[in-house]
């Protein structure tokens, strides 16, 4: 193999890819995945944190660090398998969804958790007096005040689910319900030799990763950075 | 209005019904059947005690080869990110000047692709015969270098780790390089008054004022090493053999081949080995925070 400049630029491959591959449902599943596991995570998470940081009791701080194991503990394949067979999930884009949720939970009640107190107790008490139910007061004023961190955990949740590729191994067996990283592996298995072709499929399989990096990379360092020198 | 009524407990509920229904539900009766023979071939399921566990920890078989390989890519992974992370940290923070934003954003990059992409990249450059590396290497004449990288089993391992590392390395470099930066420039400068050298300024002052970083980032690295799946498996597949097989690979291995007792009762020890690493890790946190 000689390593040279090429000399044509074959932009077919890009086609041929896009329909061998099935990278146009394969996006759109990883758009929906991603998308809609991580608004329902972070809007339970957000949910959750708040209460049990603004209320500690016994029981709160329990709840909190019984949430927080589920970032070390490791998922159970196969009891999990028969839980989705029994809720009808299994092999289902509703199942992954919800899955996605789950794994997203303990990290992000984790990164809102330590940003409550940074929106002050006193508003609380202000829209009570004002008076404000428990509901209002948490979707009109601590929700928007929590916008940097809950973007945080959304860029940093999106991009996990993003390029997961274990659930869908586990769990999806109609390839209609593939997402990018399954279709890309299923497309190397079956082009391996074609090596032009497997370059452009993975090409533009990362190329909404790097655009979605690019464009939010403040959040993600910074985020990062926070947790970490913070923690 | 009591603080109960205005933080309501229910908010927790979305939360905590879907993880205790898809997270912990399945963990906890996972240990259970454990100590069963549930298999994808007979729907009756027997309990067998022990049985599964004395098949993973004997000899005769390839089990205990997945506890020494994961351990093995988790210490090694998890110093050689830190050694390396600090080092480029160290770099941008003290010896390059301009661009370092544009540096971190190229070093954190591999970070965010997907493991399975940069999995399959390797696969390519590392392929004995005509992949990249090997060729570039033959290319200015250094033959003997030229290693079947992911097919010698005495290498396939450290070839994973090495894919591992150049991946995850810019993640840990970022952490670390927030770290360095909370460091006040006036120790620095009170040192290098009284006469301290360069060496003597790091281990004195950057690195004990790092070990918040650190230990988060040894946190962050064991986790991942122990439950590592997606490089491994794109990579090798365990193979050759089992020469690069670690548990969350042999845990998919066992529930392809239909084996779900067994395979649950390796996550149960994982699961245990996780709690364990878990808690002692939350206390080396605990006491290093208090130290400061």
């Amino acid at each position: 193999m000689s390593v040279e400049l090429p000399t044509t630029l074959y932009w077919e491959n890009f086609s041929t890819v896009i329909d061998k591959g099935r990278l146009g449902t394969s996006f759109i599943n990883s758009v929906l995945y991603s998308s809609a596991s991580t608004i329902m995570a972070t809007l339970f998470a957000a949910l959750a944190a708040y209460v049990l940081s603004r209320n500690p009791t016994r029981l709160n701080r329990f709840l909190y660090f019984f949430l927080i194991m589920g970032i070390a503990l490791p998922i159970n394949f196969f009891t999990l398998t028969k839980i989705m067979q029994i809720t009808q999930l299994i092999n289902t884009k509703m199942g992954m969804i919800i899955l996605y949720a789950t794994t997203q939970i303990p990290f992000s009640v984790f990164l809102i958790y330590g940003f409550i107190d940074s929106v002050p107790r006193e508003l609380d008490e202000a829209a009570i007096i004002d008076g404000c139910g428990p509901v209002q007061l948490f979707f009109r004023i601590i929700l928007p005040l929590l916008t940097p961190v809950l973007v945080t955990a959304g860029i940093l949740n999106f991009l996990g689910v993003w390029n997961d590729f274990l659930l869908p191994l586990y769990f999806l067996n109609n390839s209609t319900h593939w997402p990018m990283t399954l279709a890309v592996y299923n497309f190397f298995g079956q082009y391996q030799q074609s090596w032009n072709l497997v370059s452009a499929d993975i090409l533009l399989t990362i190329l909404p990763v790097i655009v979605i990096y690019l464009v939010g990379q403040r959040f993600i360092l910074s985020g990062l950075s926070a947790g970490a020198v913070k923690g | 209005m009591k603080l109960g009524n205005r933080y309501p407990l229910y908010f927790v509920l979305p939360a905590l019904a879907l993880y205790v229904v898809f997270f912990i539900l399945p963990s906890v009766s996972g240990i259970g059947f454990a100590f069963t023979d549930w298999n994808s071939y007979r729907s009756e399921v027997n309990f067998v005690g022990f049985e599964n566990f004395q098949k993973i920890f004997s000899s005769d078989e390839t089990y205990l080869n997945y506890f020494s390989n994961t351990f093995v890519f988790t210490i090694s992974t998890s110093v050689l990110k830190l050694v390396l992370g600090l080092a480029l940290a160290l770099l941008l923070n003290e010896g390059i000047k301009r661009f370092v934003h544009l540096y971190r954003t190229m070093i954190y990059l591999p970070a965010v692709l997907p493991t399975l992409v940069v999995a399959l990249i390797f696969k390519s450059i590392l392929n004995p015969g005509t992949g990249l590396l090997n060729t570039f290497l033959r290319g200015i004449g250094a033959d003997a270098l030229a290693k079947p990288w992911l097919v010698d089993p005495r290498i396939a391992l450290g070839s994973v780790i090495g894919v591992d590392t150049w991946k995850g390395v810019g993640y840990i470099m970022v952490i670390l390089l927030a770290g360095l930066q909370t460091i006040p420039r006036e120790y620095y400068e009170a040192a290098e008054v009284d006469g301290a050298n360069a060496w003597a300024r790091f281990w004195h002052i950057t690195l004990p004022m790092l070990m918040p970083a650190v230990v988060v980032v040894t946190v962050l690295n064991v986790l991942y090493g122990l439950r590592v799946f997606d490089i491994v498996y794109a990579l090798t597949n365990g193979g050759p053999g089992y020469a690069t097989e670690v548990l969350s690979t042999g845990i998919f291995r066992a529930f392809s081949q239909g084996l779900y007792g067994l395979g649950t009762a390796i996550t149960s020890i994982l699961f245990v080995i996780l709690i364990v690493t878990g808690y002692f890790v939350i206390r080396l946190l605990q006491r290093e925070s208090v130290r400061e």
